[in-house]
């Protein structure tokens, strides 16, 4: 049993209903009480989806357990597919229903639907969202596709992207053209946009592009095996991974991975001179692997900025993020729990955030920008506009995501000089965010701080003189988490008891780079 | 005093009882709006994963104050072993309140999983109880979806204090049923003027404020969807003051003045002390009539608000409701309701979403009342939604909150105006 508050990813059927309302033609028969129908409410409002999903419930009750669960299962299946005439049907069971054991895909089997019917087991108190998703589309695959013979022209099909993944509709959309780029078409894109005919028809391509590890890799697995379909195993995210990922494809197809860059503006935006102040900006990044490894090399090689922190909360993917950690001198933080996140973020005292949507919360309460780089999102991160993460456009997207939170260059060398001007002070937040400034009343006089007797506390932390804090509270505040962890450490070491406002300034004076 | 009764209401008509799959959320929910309520209390879900992935989705934007409440999500090993389980919740109990010394109400909420594997709550909250008193009290109650659907997760944590409530022979009135701050203040502003006192709050908004309740107490409903609470109450031997519920003018004048014959309120005095607000709600409610006057309104099941909500859309907003869909249907509580709702629409009692959805779309109302699930979807189809549970997150009781209500069913109406004049389908 572990107490949760808040949760990165949902119940592996979840993930198998990402995969599901992302397809068409395709029907899910779920055997699930009353309640767990709130799931269509990610689908319909956060994504803005115009369809419900297609789910059917077989929403059981406390009445029917001693009963016949299981001729109400036969009978949602039946009218499902009286009422839908899907393609073909998958059927599985929620947390509630697993333990009830009544064997969906048995059942299904038995009143013989005249369309294919793909059982799911997905193991509700041992997985989660991701895996639900991934097993699923391996079903689905392994259930459909089978070997034929390959296109004349040359093919690919784009493996991962499901409904609700984030900026999984524009991302397809960017490494279509990208190929296209290249001369190669997309045969089939599945899980989002495809429907059964189209899975079935996925053996015709030469290779797969494997856009999203984490819903998306048993698949690419299963078709490499039966049919002997290479995959890519870059991701496309970041100007230096999208070129990597041209050479993967052409090494696979012998074309030429050189492709007009013209729309490519990160290189130069990142180079062009204001940008000097992003250097070394330190950044925490946590959410799915795949996202954070990616941010990483971006944050470090293209923009320039000092990794401090990363994790995940996928532990399936938790090698390969240990792996990039150590790249960047870091230990990886592999958690599913937002309050160790937070805890790690506080410590570390990164000027930005790129996070989740639990870490934009958790940068609200500890006075962090935040960009979103990884699912979960919520509804402001599915954006009318094309907004892709991968490709070139990618790249220029994440520049202005990125840079957006984060106080200005010359704005942030102002409020270096004039620390404590009342209407530009450093609580008052980026200009170009357009919240009203806290302006400070100018005629109020610096509260008269009266020194505490130095009592050593009982950790043996060392104790800050009022001056000394006064003078702290003099750097802006994107820099200031970092200061006053520096000083305590550099006190420490020198086994200095009090800091005093030359203590201050001796750390500096140490950690300057 | 009398109120315009139609020639025939709704009591006697035939109620279509449906079985199917139902679009609706389980009781868990209501945990998000008790935890702001009851402001010295934690809720515990003890439940999987998709119990705490539903709280935060339902929740839709998080409280990031940090909740007060949370779920003890099930793994393979507790369902191996009941007696680990256990050991499990009580250690989980112990860390929880150890950090947060300010909870004195604590409520082990169950889940269709610990329904399923039995997992006997109410034994651990005793055992809690016990271990923990004096100053942290456990409650136990199901907001699982195999035995509760939405609002009815309020009305089982309600039922479950009923019986640990202290006993008095004092005569009080009993308001009950979660209201909004304000509009609890307002209640209690209105109560007083009319000189009806003491009044009681349940549930309270601190455990020191928890009420008494013996022979003596009355207790009037500020919420139609509590059942078990109601019956607990007569249980404990307080009387029920039946009325029709506090929505609009005429629901909250009628409501008011149960209440207030119960206590011998004069007639003039109670006529001089609602005249100024029932004036303020009509105007307000006119605003919006103007809109809504005429129209068809079709409800989904959702929070079991819908039999009293129709009654005011259809008598002080002028539209004709075709079908009014509710989770159950308690005619003891929404009798009144029934009786002035003009007799005509479908009166329908649980769900089959897809029959329902076909009778919706015969019906082509001018507005639908449904769920989140729905909304979009319908929309997308032309259909003018109005999502329910704004329904229940909104101030929407009492005279100053008329015309909000009225509001709220006529933004969606106002909204497709505009666009259409902009040139949209």
């Amino acid at each position: 049993m572990k107490l949760t508050l808040w949760t990165y990813e949902g119940p592996p059927h979840v993930g198998a209903m990402r995969v599901a309302t992302g397809m068409t033609g395709l029907h899910y028969v779920l055997h699930a009480p009353q309640g767990d129908t709130y799931a269509d409410l990610l689908f319909t409002m956060i994504e803005r989806r115009n369809h419900r999903p297609p789910v059917t419930y077989t929403t059981f009750q406390a009445r029917d357990l001693g009963g016949d669960t299981a001729n109400l299962f036969k009978d949602a299946a039946r009218e499902a597919y009286a009422r839908f005439a899907p393609q073909a049907m998958i059927v599985g069971a929620s947390c509630t229903a697993e333990l009830i054991q009544d064997d969906p895909g048995g059942l299904a089997e038995a009143i013989g639907l005249p369309c294919p019917v793909i059982p799911l087991d997905l193991p509700s108190y041992q997985r989660k969202e991701n895996f639900g998703a991934d097993e699923t589309f391996h079903q689905i695959v392994r259930a459909l596709a089978k070997p034929m013979p390959r296109t004349d022209a040359i093919t690919c099909n784009i493996l991962g992207a499901t409904a609700l993944g984030f900026r999984n509709r524009d991302d397809v959309a960017e490494v279509t053209k990208l190929l296209g780029l290249m001369g190669i078409s997309v045969n089939v894109a599945a899980p989002l946009g495809a429907s059964p005919a189209d899975i079935a028809r996925m053996g015709q391509a030469h290779f797969n592009v494997l856009l999203y590890p984490e819903t998306g890799e048993s698949a690419a697995r299963a078709l490499e095996r039966s049919c002997g379909q290479p995959y890519t195993k870059v991701v496309p995210l970041g100007v230096g991974a999208t070129r990597d990922f041209l050479h993967e494809v052409a090494a696979l197809t012998g074309l030429s991975p050189q492709v007009d860059e013209s729309a490519l503006r990160l290189p130069w935006w990142s180079a062009s001179v204001d940008s000097t102040y992003l250097t070394g900006k330190r950044v925490f990044l946590f959410g799915d692997a795949t996202h954070v490894i990616a941010a990483a090399r971006i944050a470090a090689t293209e923009i320039g900025f000092e990794v401090v922190g990363m994790g995940c909360y996928n532990r399936e993917f938790a090698r390969p993020m240990r792996a990039a950690a150590k790249a960047y001198g870091l230990e990886a933080l592999i958690t599913d729990d937002y309050l160790e996140v937070e805890d790690a973020i506080a410590a570390a005292a990164p000027e930005l955030i790129l996070g989740t949507q639990q870490e934009r919360h958790i940068g609200k309460r500890l006075g962090i920008p935040c960009a979103v780089i990884s699912s979960p999102v919520h509804v402001q991160d599915f954006p009318a506009r094309y907004s892709p993460q991968m490709g070139f456009e990618g790249a220029n997207v994440i520049f202005d995501t990125w840079i957006h939170p984060l106080v200005m260059g010359l704005e942030e060398h102002l409020l270096t000089m004039f620390r404590e001007d009342f209407e530009f002070h450093s609580d008052a937040g980026p200009s170009h965010h357009g919240a009203k400034a806290d302006l400070r009343d100018m005629q109020q006089a610096e509260p008269e701080v009266v020194a505490p007797m130095p009592v050593t506390p009982p950790t043996g932390a060392p104790l800050w003189q009022a001056a000394a804090e006064r003078e702290l509270k003099k750097i802006p505040f994107f820099v200031r988490g970092k200061a006053k962890r520096n000083t305590e450490i550099y006190a420490q070491d020198k086994g200095v008891a009090e800091i005093s406002v030359e203590t201050l300034y001796e750390a500096k004076a140490h950690y300057a780079r | 005093m009398s109120l315009d009764t139609p020639a025939r209401g709704c009591r006697d008509t035939p109620v279509l009882k449906e079985r199917g799959q139902r679009e609706v959320f389980c009781g868990l929910t209501g945990i998000i709006w008790l935890h702001r309520k009851m402001q010295d209390a934690f809720f515990l879900v003890v439940g999987s994963r998709t119990c705490a992935h539903l709280l935060q989705s339902a929740a839709g934007v998080m409280i990031f104050a940090e909740p007060r409440f949370g779920t003890a999500i099930l793994e393979e090993k507790d369902l191996a072993g009941l007696a680990d389980a256990n050991t499990e919740l009580d250690r989980e109990v112990a860390r929880l309140l150890a950090r947060r010394p300010d909870i004195k109400q604590l409520f082990l909420v169950g889940s269709c999983p610990s329904e399923v594997i039995k997992l006997d709550l109410a034994r651990a909250a005793e055992r809690l109880s016990a271990h923990h008193a004096p100053h942290v009290r456990v409650y136990n109650y199901s907001g699982s979806g195999i035995e509760t659907t939405f609002t009815q997760g309020e009305d089982a944590c309600l039922a479950a204090m009923v019986p640990t409530l202290a006993d008095t022979s004092a005569r009080e009135l009993l308001v009950v049923g979660a209201l909004p701050d304000v509009v609890e203040d307002q209640c209690l502003s209105l109560l007083a003027q009319l000189g009806i006192g003491p009044v009681r709050m349940l549930p309270a908004r601190r455990s020191a404020d928890l009420p008494a309740v013996g022979a003596n107490t009355v207790f009037a409903l500020v919420q139609p969807f509590l059942g078990d609470t109601h019956a607990a109450l007569i249980r404990r031997g307080a009387t029920h003051l039946p009325a029709a519920f506090p929505f609009g003018e005429e629901g909250t004048t009628a409501w008011l003045w149960a209440v207030a014959q119960e206590f011998g309120v004069p007639r003039a005095h109670f006529e001089a002390v609602t005249a100024a607000p029932r004036a303020r709600a009509a105007k307000a409610v006119a605003a919006h009539a103007a809109t809504l006057s005429g129209k068809s309104v079709f409800f989904f099941p959702d929070s079991q608000l819908e039999i009293p909500l129709a009654r005011f859309l259809a008598r002080e907003c002028g539209m004709t409701p075709i079908e009014v869909g509710t989770p159950y249907l308690h005619a003891a509580i929404t009798g009144p309701d029934l009786d002035l709702l003009p007799e005509g629409p479908v009166i329908s009692e649980g769900q089959d979403v897809e029959r329902q959805l076909d009778r919706q779309h015969a019906a082509r109302p001018d507005l639908t009342v449904c769920g989140l699930g729905l909304a979009n979807p319908l929309e997308a189809k032309g259909h003018t939604t109005k999502w329910a549970i704004e329904l229940v997150f909104t101030p929407v009781h009492f005279y100053e909150q008329a015309g909000d209500l009225a509001g709220l069913f006529s933004r969606p109406l106002r909204r497709k105006a505009l666009l259409t004049a902009g040139g949209q389908p």
